[in-house]
């Protein structure tokens, strides 16, 4: 597909390079000429300098011929007229990103008069990301699959882990419910495990269970600790202001702290049950006269990387449980997990998540089709969510006679409303969905392809 | 300061005044009252030459502004009632002036603390009248001259200075963008809720009766043409009283949502539920406190509550001497006094939503101690208050204290025991009307000198015009030029 993306900051980079990855001719416009000299550079793809709302850019950038347009500029009213515009042009679809909170339901409302196929808002995603992390604090990530029937929970296996030291194939009976590891990052390396895997400490372990029985599997590892009552949030910006909104709505009590006065007010004023603080929240004794160390969790969102990794690994040495940083440069990712800080959010990342995912369904809207893709372990593996139509191949015979690719798991089939952990008992019938786990590298596109044929 | 347009709208005020006695002086003819029909006649004299005279005052500007609009109402309320004191000075039913003055203010400030021993006596246009001026005081007697008159049409919005000065509440909002089409909503609402209590209380009283005690419900007044109270009446009219007692201390506002259909927004009221939270608290403190006296709870509630709104609302019935109860019960009743009514209503006293915001502000001071860089904004029904309404509420409860203080004080002079003293201040600074000890629901105002009914009737004048606009008559930087 032909993709064009307004903005070649970080966000519009961000989805250049999810998109790119994919196999899509991209096109950046960018008003800066620097940064399109950058992004040539580091990105196999077209740049165009100039404004992305006007009609000349848009037709240098070919945008009367493309499939999609994804306006990523900070802009948001320069977005909407970039997509109206676009689609003006005749480019059948266009996302735009609305940062700005007031706007994004008068948006939603006026997607059809807009034009608009999708709207994204980072910080509202990210805000959403954190909250779910803060509800479930024993899993790192939780993604939902075949309408919510099925999960998947990425968790660190520490010592005292029941898990600990066994073997996969062991796992049913040291636990009462079906649970499958479809993915084990352990160090650096990701790893699809098979039956003889054995779990170690400090294994940082991807499962899928039924939505179900998933909280009774949590309680049977004894994993749920208190959810989070009591959140300290560093940093009050949009993201800041939806996780505290999101946090109260559950009766969880939130310390927000703003360095900008006005910014406080505006603030205490939308959040009456909010504690706002004016202060600098990177002073440690601050903090701690804030009494830190008796939170549940720490959420550090200030526009510096470095300031939230330190606020976080502060929040870690004064006992807190939970401390979450907003990260923007992945390449931190590493430094972080070393830290002993392993769930860094990244606005940017969730959102060119959430575009990629998009532009998947567009690709496949006909014929087998990937539902969702999720990816794991940082984007080394990924969750795939397939439809099963007519013309898979194997239809009806027993998976033990089937040879699937090495290193692809087929995690779980879901018919009607049960979810099945697959044996080699069972088959792939019409109109299941199943959950492929592949390594990214070999860009599973189609459920056939994960079959292996050679004899 | 504008005094020719203050003059002129004192004339409009008083011209609204003389229509208004003219049902009562034909009530005092057709019954045959003499006196009293020549003392209505008298008055209305009186009153239609002053407002000619002050209409006849020339204007050479249009414009007033905030001050003026304060000085207008403190001055048009002392004006309303001296001149409706008349018909009951004239008649000689009330012989001295000065009584006469204080049953007057008492009943446009929704007092309705009396100083008339035997209110069977009178002659019934007088007892129309003393009713009456509660209902127009209720809603407040300029709003009508705004909502009828032709000043507030086509007007830049002056008007609204009037009345902002005249009607309680810390915000004082418009539900339709013109003015007087929202005062005229307000009084239609007002007139429907009166109608609709005449009628029911019509199953169980005379046609008299029922007017004039609807009268005094819906300004939440508290004068009865009986002289044991309302113990007169019924169970079932005392509770249509308690109803419609609770009903009238409501904001208005509240009203035109459901009539509009919002009622979700309507059922948002945070002040609407303190009110109701605080009166079936007090309720059922008073009510398990006076069991003894009853024997059954049915009979002790029903009391309770009908007393609780009574003082709540600042209406001062009673259908049982809560004089002879429990001290724990009075005191209690003492304290609700203060407390009042919701604001946009005929109620007085602080007013709920002052004290919610009063509530707040103290427990932001206090969380301030804990957390010096903490920064708290108080809302009021889920919305934000600008920091200039919060310290104007506070500036309100300190001078409200402060004039207590000096009321009390001025009022000890007197002579009288203190209780007696501090509630009968309490009451008529409150709108309420009895008091605990001589000025008990029982008893009446004549125990004071006539200093003490003068400061009195002040005292209601100030707590029904929630203070400035009679405070603002008596401080000379708002007269200078």
């Amino acid at each position: 597909m032909k993709i064009v993306i307004v903005g070649g900051g970080k966000v519009g980079f961000a989805i250049a390079q999810e998109v790119s990855a994919e196999g899509h001719d991209v096109t950046i416009i960018d008003s800066s000429r620097t940064v399109c000299e950058r992004l040539s550079l580091a990105l196999d793809g077209m740049t165009v300098q100039g404004n992305g709302a006007s009609l000349d850019v848009q037709r240098a950038a070919l945008v009367p011929e493309s499939d999609l347009l994804i306006a990523a500029s900070p802009n948001d009213e320069a977005n909407i007229l970039a997509c109206m515009l676009a689609r003006k042009l005749g480019c059948p679809n266009t996302i735009a990103r609305i940062r700005s909170r007031a706007y994004l339901d008068g948006v939603q409302l006026l997607r059809e008069e807009l034009g608009l196929s999708m709207a994204v808002t980072p910080d509202l995603y990210a805000a959403r990301e954190i909250f779910r992390q803060l509800q479930l604090p024993a899993f790192l990530r939780r993604e939902s699959f075949a309408k919510s029937r099925a999960e998947i929970v990425a968790m660190e296996v520490d010592a005292n882990n029941k898990l600990c030291g066994k073997k996969l194939m062991e796992l049913p009976r040291v636990l009462r419910h079906r649970v499958l590891v479809c993915a084990v990052r352990r160090g650096d390396e990701a790893i699809i495990p098979d039956g003889s895997f054995a779990i170690r400490a400090g294994d940082e372990v991807y499962l899928t269970a039924p939505a179900a029985t998933l909280s009774r599997t949590v309680d049977e590892l004894g994993l749920r600790k208190k959810h989070a009552r009591n959140v300290m949030i560093i940093g009050g910006g949009r993201l800041g202001e939806a996780l505290a909104e999101l946090l109260c709505e559950t009766g969880v009590r939130v310390k927000l702290i703003e360095q900008n006065a006005e910014r406080c007010r505006a603030l205490a004023e939308r959040l009456p049950d909010v504690s706002v603080l004016c202060a600098d929240g990177s002073r440690q004794d601050f903090l701690f006269s804030e009494n830190i160390s008796q939170m549940d969790a720490v959420v550090a969102l200030t526009s510096l990387d470095e300031e939230n990794v330190f606020i976080c690994m502060y929040a870690r040495m004064q006992g807190v449980p939970q401390a979450i940083p907003k990260v923007n440069r992945t390449e931190y990712g590493a430094v972080c997990q070393n830290c002993g800080i392993r769930s860094a959010v990244s606005p940017k990342d969730i959102c060119a998540q959430e575009i990629t995912r998009y532009v998947r369904a567009m690709e496949s809207t006909d014929a087998e089709s990937v539902l969702s893709v999720y990816s794991l372990l940082g984007g080394r593996v990924e969750a795939l969510e397939f439809l099963v139509t007519a013309d898979v191949p194997h239809l009806g015979e027993s998976l033990a006679s089937v040879r699937l690719q090495p290193g692809i798991l087929l995690a779980c089939i879901s018919r009607g409303a049960k979810v099945l952990f697959p044996g080699g008992g069972d088959s792939l019938q019409t109109g299941d969905t199943v959950i492929v786990i592949a390594p990214r590298e070999r860009h599973i596109a189609e459920l056939r392809q994960i079959f292996d044929e050679r004899g | 300061m504008n005094i020719a347009m203050i003059c002129r709208i004192l004339g409009l005020a008083l011209g609204v005044e003389a229509a208004f006695m003219t049902p009562p002086f034909i009530i005092a003819l057709v019954r045959g009252e003499h006196s009293a029909a020549v003392a209505f006649a008298a008055a209305i004299t009186a009153i239609l030459v002053c407002a000619v005279l002050l209409r006849r005052v020339k204007a050479r500007r249009q414009k007033y502004y905030a001050g003026e609009g304060f000085v207008t109402v403190g001055l048009s309320w002392v004006l309303l009632s001296v001149f409706g004191a008349l018909p009951l000075c004239l008649s000689g039913a009330v012989p001295s002036f000065v009584d006469a003055f204080f049953e007057t203010v008492s009943g446009f400030t929704t007092t309705g603390a009396s100083v008339i021993a035997d209110v069977e006596a009178l002659p019934m246009s007088l007892l129309y009248w003393r009713s009456f001026t509660i209902w127009l005081g209720g809603m407040g007697v300029l709003v009508f001259v705004l909502a009828v008159s032709p000043i507030a049409n086509g007007d830049s919005g002056d008007a609204l200075h009037l009345l902002r000065a005249e009607s309680p509440g810390v915000n004082v909002g418009k539900l339709v963008p013109r003015m007087r089409r929202s005062t005229t909503i307000l009084y239609l609402i007002y007139i429907g809720l009166t109608v609709l209590m005449f009628v029911l209380l019509l199953f169980d009283m005379p046609c008299f009766d029922a007017l004039t005690t609807a009268f005094a419900t819906a300004g939440t007044g508290g004068f009865s043409i009986r002289n044991i109270g309302m113990s007169a009446y019924s169970p079932y009219s005392q509770t249509v009283m308690t109803v419609f007692m609770v009903l009238f201390s409501m904001n208005f506002t509240i009203y035109y949502l459901v009539l509009i259909g919002k009622l979700r927004q309507a059922l948002r009221s945070e002040e609407m539920w303190v009110f109701l939270g605080i009166l079936a608290v007090a309720s059922l403190f008073v009510a398990v406190n006076i069991l003894p006296i009853f024997g059954s709870f049915g009979e002790a509630f029903r009391h309770a509550i009908f007393t609780a709104a009574s003082i709540m609302s600042t209406s001062g019935f009673s259908i049982s001497d809560f004089n002879l109860w429990p001290w724990a019960s009075k005191t209690l009743l003492l304290m609700l006094m203060f407390i009042g009514a919701c604001a946009g209503s005929t109620g007085g006293g602080i007013k709920i939503v002052r004290v919610i915001i009063g509530a707040k502000l103290a427990r932001r001071g206090v969380q301030r101690a804990i957390h010096p860089q903490q920064i708290k904004c108080i809302h009021a029904d889920g919305e934000p208050l600008d920091e200039d309404t919060c310290s104007s509420v506070s500036a309100f409860l300190l001078v409200y204290a402060l004039l207590f203080a000096a009321l009390v004080l001025l009022l000890a002079l007197d002579g009288l025991d203190f209780i007696t003293t501090f509630s009968a201040a309490a009451s008529c600074f409150n709108n309420i009307g009895p008091g605990l000890e001589l000025v008990g629901p029982m008893s009446n105002y004549m125990c004071f000198s006539s200093f003490g009914k003068l400061l009195l009737s002040f005292a209601m004048l100030f707590g029904r015009l929630e203070l400035y606009p009679m405070l603002l008559l008596f401080i000379p930087a708002a007269w200078r030029k």
